[in-house]
């Protein structure tokens, strides 16, 4: 098991991350996101020791590896580009690690081959790593860091820089090795798509980070639908005791509550997101934004944001090819900084009596392209002055 | 004329291009060589001389201590290399620069600086010679396995240590074989300067510790035995050529396709102990380097372990009492060596840029010329003016008592740097100015004086202060041809150091130290100069 408290880390005395805690079970894969230059890669090398952190520690299987250097520490890394070792062949790729662990030779050559079987590529032991194509190069990098059962393996982005279909044929292999090994895994992307394909488990770094600026740290959490009435009721209906805060389908099962829950487990916001075909373009894969609230305390700090997009996130690496949603007018530039356009005539909802809009967004919408990290900015400016998202409601 | 050439230089201007060179290096290079070969492999002189347990003797030592010298180099400067190719770190620039500075000292300048150094007791003999060997050859290691160590990724030696490496033996079994043909690379150029070491050994040698180039020169000028000094000479042109194709054949087995990576990022080192390491090998390899050339300044200002300015006083005065003279006029010396040293340079530049003209606008011929001009690279300095003093001592061409030999000799050895400065410039030219040049109505030889003419300025001016550098230190040549009265100043400094005398002494490391400073300064400003005018 692999759990990292409270990580600081970063270059020359700027912080990339900032506390940051994340733990992956045993045999769990995890899967990484975050915006390039968020520092994905710095927390691998944390973990991996190659980057001392500035704050905070590592724990691998409940002992405190901080200051274990990184051959002691028992972590297999996969990096982007395979650092393959060009004086050895294939086999002395994959025996590395073995050598230096003090296995016999016989043993060695045994796992070596096994390792290479895995990977698919059985008979390539005496082949130069320079003549190997891209994809069987991942292949090897692969087999060379699981070769000596690493206690958790570290990939940083493994299938980036590969052509579409080897890409998607090396998924589908990279899951099924992971999962035949029972290794522990973190997997470093910038896809969402085969994050959610190869993992077990799919968190965003910024869910991670203790809210940065000094707030204390939020997590993203997954609820039943229960659990987020409370908060719709307070928000959504103005605390009404007989509005009904209970949705159609809530229940449904593939309906998504999503939830931020303070350092305490309080619940600051909820959001709701079920598949329902959408207004323009009635495609099955729409999903729509139901009852998204923010608590009072809450407002105007960039909670919505988080959990905006984490929603975002899931629905679409889950399939999803559009997002909609009804946001009340006070909320509509939040949504737009956020990528959403404005579908349609905007009406009067007929529960809240408040003005609203339809909005919509799809899976490659500009601001998804233009990079996370910029809208996150701005719309924390903007919060600052007071323009906060404090709930969208449905007519429906 | 066929359409591909319609736009090229006339061949008449091509031809004359290429003769003006050749003729030189014919004259002066290849007559020379073969009367040396002519001389030194007559049958039974080969049998005298590897008969002599004296010349078995000397090859022995002039063998293991380039060996040693060698291995030392290396060991103490892959360290400054790993350290200037990762880190950044507060006088990474000067460390660079100190380094590159003793490697273009005169080897007769550093022999003085390591002498001025060490306690006397330790002052001549087998470690005065490697330490001068080793200071003066620290930048060759330094800038040639750190110019692969900068692209080598950190994130291999990462990789070794996730799969369980230490530290070291990450550097055994991953670094050290990716560097070893830039290792084997910088330890053949190491060995080829330390085998053929002239200067360095005739200022800190003593009686056992001749190399087979002070042993040609003592045969040939002090013996007048110039049979057994041809035939030693050739013994050791084969020598070097034997490891030479070693060292290439051994590159060529070790070199890997690394991938072409950009040079990696250079960090701040990590507080605490990479901190202490960097620091520490700065420090160390800034004292090992700066400590022979302050002591050369300091005892300079030293005359019987008082300190004063009696060494420079008296450098214009030949005579030290009155009726007794040193016989080595140190200021006369300073105007000898800069009248040889402008005569030298006019004729290595002037060489050089017309060789390198012509090679690059011939073909076939031109790759002749250009073979034909390295190879007094692989010919030492002694072997040179050896060659030259042995050809022209006879009627119709005893040219032995003429100023100009000199000069000649020392244009020699420079001419090769000068074409490997401008040469690379000429060729990096876009063939298609030319081109440009034609369609906008140029002849071809218009073409050329617009487009590459205006491009051999920088090169020309970094050439010059290169063959000045080299023929203002150049000292083997030099202590063949070198006839009239007046030496230059290595040959001066190496006088007078050999003399016994506290005054003498001084007066040597003054003259060292002016060498010093002039051969730096005339290095970098012309560096300097040249980059100002891109």
């Amino acid at each position: 098991m692999l759990t990292v408290r409270d990580v600081t880390a970063g270059y020359g005395g700027t912080p990339v991350l900032r506390d940051v805690s994340l733990t992956v079970d045993d045999g769990e894969i995890v899967g990484l996101l975050g915006a390039s230059g968020s520092g994905k890669s710095t927390l691998l090398r944390v973990i991996a020791g190659l980057v001392a952190p500035m704050a905070g520690t590592v724990l691998i299987d409940g002992e405190d590896v901080t200051t274990v250097p990184t051959h002691r520490r028992g972590v297999g890394m996969v990096f982007q580009d395979e650092q393959l070792f060009p004086h050895r062949d294939v086999a002395g790729n994959v025996a590395f690690g073995l050598r230096m662990h003090g296995w016999r030779k016989p043993d060695i050559d045994r796992r070596v081959a096994e390792m290479l079987a895995l990977v698919g590529l059985a008979g390539f032991e005496h082949r130069e790593v320079t003549s190997l194509s891209g994809g069987e190069a991942k292949r090897v990098a692969l087999a060379r860091s699981l070769a000596p059962s690493p206690r958790v393996l570290l990939l940083d982005e493994p299938l980036t820089g590969l052509d579409r279909e080897l890409h998607d044929r090396l998924v589908v292999d990279l899951a099924r090795i992971l999962r035949a090994t029972g290794t522990t895994a973190l997997l470093v992307t910038h896809d969402a798509d085969e994050a959610a394909a190869i993992a077990d488990r799919v968190v965003h770094l910024d869910e991670l980070r203790g809210a940065a600026g000094g707030d204390p740290p939020l997590r993203v959490v997954e609820l039943p639908a229960e659990a987020t009435h409370g908060l719709r009721r307070r928000v959504l209906r103005g605390n009404d005791p007989a509005a009904t805060v209970v949705f159609s389908g809530d229940d449904d099962p593939t309906t998504l509550h999503l939830g931020i829950e303070g350092a305490d487990g309080e619940l600051l916001a909820v959001s709701t997101w079920l598949v329902q075909p959408g207004p323009v373009d009635p495609a099955p894969t729409d999903r729509k934004l139901r009852g998204m609230a923010v608590a009072d305390g809450w407002r105007g700090r960039g909670i919505g944001s988080i959990l905006l997009e984490a929603g975002l996130r899931r629905v679409f690496a889950a399939g999803a090819s559009a997002v909609w949603a009804n946001a009340r007018d006070t909320a509509l530039g939040f949504y737009e900084r956020h990528g959403f356009r404005v579908i349609g005539e905007g009406f009067v909802d007929d529960v809240t009596g408040l003005p609203h809009h339809p909005v919509r967004r799809t899976r490659d919408a500009p601001a998804d392209a233009s990079g996370y990290q910029s809208t996150r900015a701005s719309t924390r400016s903007a919060n600052r002055d007071g323009s906060t998202p404090s709930s969208s409601t449905t007519t429906s | 004329m066929n359409g591909v050439r319609a736009n090229a230089l006339p061949r008449w201007l091509v031809g004359t291009l290429i003769a003006l060179p050749g003729g030189f290096l014919l004259l002066f290079y290849a007559w020379p060589f073969a009367t040396l070969l002519a001389r030194g492999l007559s049958p039974d002189v080969v049998a005298d001389v590897l008969g002599a347990r004296q010349t078995w003797r000397v090859a022995w030592f002039t063998l293991w201590q380039a060996l040693a010298s060698t291995a030392l180099t290396i060991v103490i400067g892959l360290p400054p290399a790993y350290v200037l190719a990762r880190f950044r770190f507060a006088g990474r620039r000067l460390l660079t620069a100190l380094l590159a500075s003793a490697f273009v000292l005169p080897t007769v300048v550093m022999g003085a600086a390591v002498l001025a150094l060490l306690p006397p007791s330790w002052e001549r003999g087998v470690p005065a010679i490697l330490l001068a060997h080793v200071v003066f050859n620290l930048a060759v290691v330094v800038r040639t396995v750190g110019a692969v160590w900068d692209h080598l990724p950190p994130d291999l030696e990462h990789a070794a240590a996730t799969l369980g490496a230490p530290p070291w033996r990450a550097f055994r079994e991953v670094t050290l074989p990716l560097l070893r043909p830039a290792i084997l690379a910088a330890a053949s150029i190491v060995f080829v300067f330390t085998f053929t070491s002239f200067g360095v050994i005739r200022v800190l040698g003593d009686a056992g510790t001749a190399t087979l180039e002070v042993e040609v020169w003592r045969r040939a000028t002090q013996l007048g035995d110039i049979g057994a000094a041809a035939t030693l000479a050739v013994l050791q042109l084969l020598a070097i050529a034997a490891g030479l194709s070693w060292s290439a054949w051994q590159q060529r087995r070790h070199s890997r396709a690394l991938a072409l990576r950009p040079r990696a990022r250079r960090v701040r080192p990590r507080p605490g102990r990479q901190r202490r390491l960097v620091a520490a090998v700065a420090i160390v390899t800034a004292l090992l380097v700066a400590a022979p050339l302050v002591a050369l300044v300091e005892r300079s200002l030293r005359v019987r372990d008082r300190h004063s300015l009696a060494a420079w006083r008296a450098l214009g005065k030949a005579e030290l009492r009155p009726g007794v003279s040193s016989g080595v006029d140190p200021l006369a010396s300073i105007g000898m060596s800069l009248r040889t040293t402008a005569a030298a340079t006019v004729i290595a530049v002037a060489v050089g840029v017309i060789a390198s003209l012509a090679i690059a606008a011939a073909r076939r011929a031109g790759r002749l010329l250009d073979a034909g001009l390295m190879l007094p690279i692989a010919t030492s300095a002694v072997t040179i003016g050896f060659g030259v003093l042995i050809t022209f001592d006879t009627p119709p061409v005893d040219w032995r008592a003429s100023w100009w030999l000199v000069p000649i000799g020392q244009a020699l050895v420079a001419v090769p740097f000068v074409v490997r400065t401008v040469l690379p410039v000429l060729r990096g030219i876009d063939p298609r100015l030319h081109e440009a040049a034609a369609t906008l109505g140029a002849s071809p030889i218009r073409a050329w004086r617009e487009v590459t003419w205006r491009h051999l300025r920088r090169p020309v001016v970094a050439a010059t202060g290169l063959a000045a550098a080299i023929s203002l230190g150049e000292f083997g040549a030099t202590s063949f041809l070198s006839r009239s009265g007046t030496p230059t100043m290595p040959l001066a400094i190496e006088r007078l150091l050999g003399r016994t005398g506290a005054l003498l002494q001084a007066q040597g490391y003054a003259l060292a130290t002016i060498l010093a400073v002039t051969t730096v300064v005339v290095v970098v400003v012309l560096d300097v100069t040249g980059e100002r005018r891109q």
